[in-house]
């Protein structure tokens, strides 16, 4: 497995704290404004997210997370485990920013929106993630993005969060087997 | 704990089933809960699925949990009664199987009350048949829900001690909480006159109590069991009024087990039989729980099986 650093912890939070910024500055202030992570790496960014803006003194953002996995186009053909749904707060008539770690094909982000519309009626979605790495199969785009990565379809991206991985934080290219 | 990959599998029992396999279905289970709790309980998961329901024996909560479990995960439900189906024209089990999966039925949910008939069906068809209580053998459902009830009010089985009270020997119920118990680590009683305990007890990762006293001393749950008296061919007790007084689980009866002791029962409940009129009111009762339960079980066993392999 050949693994390539593209973004050291202090890159992550960089980026992370310029998307806080974001999210303020296009919704001018954070009113309205709740986050929500798709399981499990969008739940501790979201967590995050909250806690900058909240630094920063833009008010307390509430934040939850919400599972995909029975609201994938693919679970006849692949396994996936499914998980709690966590967002204690009514997300009618609110901003909801979608956080996810990596924006790839679209289609969790399509199945997050599709979660989020069962819970109630959101006045808009943005969606936010700390790495775009291209070869969209939908037409989705974010509206927040941490690092625009070109790829090939090949390739993972993994994003290393300490909440879930331990150590420090980072992304990473994996190229496979077979290229080297 | 390693996730397991149910896809394509039968749930004819709880026999046999590994504790990670258990732990899987009850995880999964927990987070549809969460699902049950929403203002709108509909998930798009099994669109496209057709789940058949088969009972061939009366039953309110779990064939209509069933049904609820595959609407609300979108999957289309067909139930069929026993006496509406073409067995009462002379069809075999076996041509009405083969029937079913020709009508590309996904998957099969049957009550029967032949011992072993599902095992058998399962042979019969490559889709998978979950059993919905098989004569006097397993209720794994039922069992699965029983685990989930207990487990969310006490956060682990293991260690726990659990009696199961009542008759036993008529109750598939009985036999699924037993081996599912046993392999989360509980301890099983099982208490009841003789002539109510299973011929093979013997066999059974059980203690044996024919004394309610002794059997609820210290206990942590009383899982309390109906007087199947459908099934009973001759009289196993002399008279209801002599049952209920030497095994009804009353508020004085359970003074013995812990302070904290719950009480669970399958349903129906006969009140002031086999369970004392005001114990289902308590505040440690999980009757109620049971049955929201119920609905989470059976929509992760739909999930899991109807899964994708691999």
């Amino acid at each position: 497995m050949a693994e390539t650093q593209v973004m050291d912890a202090g890159e992550v939070r960089r980026a992370l704290t310029r998307i806080a910024h974001e999210i303020v500055e296009k919704n001018k202030g954070t009113e309205r404004v709740v986050l929500v992570g798709i399981l499990r790496r969008g739940e501790p960014l979201a967590a995050r997210l909250a806690e900058i803006i909240s630094r920063i003194g833009e008010g307390d953002v509430l934040f939850g997370a919400v599972d995909i996995a029975l609201y994938r186009d693919d679970y006849s053909v692949r396994h996936a485990a499914a998980r709690t749904t966590r967002v204690p707060f009514d997300i009618t008539g609110k901003t909801v920013v979608l956080v996810d770690d990596v924006l790839f094909t679209g289609r969790s982000v399509r199945a997050g929106i599709a979660a989020l519309m069962d819970l109630g009626r959101p006045a808009s979605v943005q969606l936010a993630v700390v790495v775009d790495r291209g070869h969209r199969e939908l037409p989705i785009r974010a509206d927040f993005v941490g690092k625009n990565l070109p790829t090939s379809r090949s390739e993972r991206v993994n994003v290393h969060l300490s909440e879930l991985d331990g150590g420090e934080d980072g992304v990473f290219i994996e190229k496979p087997e077979a290229a080297l | 704990m390693s996730v397991i990959n149910f896809a394509g599998r039968d749930l004819l029992g709880l026999e046999g089933m590994s504790r990670d396999e258990i732990t899987t279905i009850l995880d999964t289970a927990t987070t549809f809960s969460e699902v049950l709790r929403r203002d709108v309980k509909k998930v798009p998961t099994l669109r496209g699925k057709s789940v058949v329901t088969m009972f061939f024996e009366n039953s309110t909560r779990t064939r209509s949990s069933f049904e609820a479990a595959g609407k609300y995960m979108s999957a289309d439900v067909i139930n069929i009664s026993g006496s509406t189906s073409s067995a009462t024209k002379g069809e075999s089990l076996k041509d009405t199987f083969l029937t079913l999966q020709a009508l590309t039925a996904d998957l099969v949910v049957m009550r029967t009350p032949h011992s072993g008939a599902c095992h058998q069906a399962a042979e019969w068809v490559n889709i998978p048949v979950v059993n919905a209580g098989d004569g006097t053998h397993e209720h794994p459902t039922q069992g699965l829900l029983d685990l989930m009830t207990l487990r969310d009010a006490k956060g682990s089985l293991e260690g726990l001690t659990v009696a199961i009270v009542g008759d036993i020997a008529h109750s598939r119920v009985a036999r699924s909480n037993i081996w599912g118990l046993h392999a989360m680590g509980a301890n099983v009683r099982l208490v009841g006159p003789s002539t109510l305990l299973p011929a093979d007890a013997d066999r059974l990762p059980v203690t044996v109590f024919t004394d309610l006293h002794a059997g609820l001393e210290g206990a942590d749950v009383v899982n309390v069991l109906r007087l199947q008296l459908e099934r009973q061919a001759r009289a196993l007790f002399p008279t209801e009024r002599e049952y209920s007084r030497l095994f009804g689980v009353t508020k004085s009866a359970l003074r013995v087990a812990k302070p904290d002791v719950l009480v669970m029962h399958p349903g129906p409940m006969n009140r002031g039989l086999e369970i004392g009129g005001d114990v289902p009111d308590l505040p440690q009762s999980l009757i109620e729980k049971q049955v929201t339960n119920g609905v989470a079980v059976r929509m992760a066993v739909l999930y899991l099986l109807l899964g994708a392999e691999g």
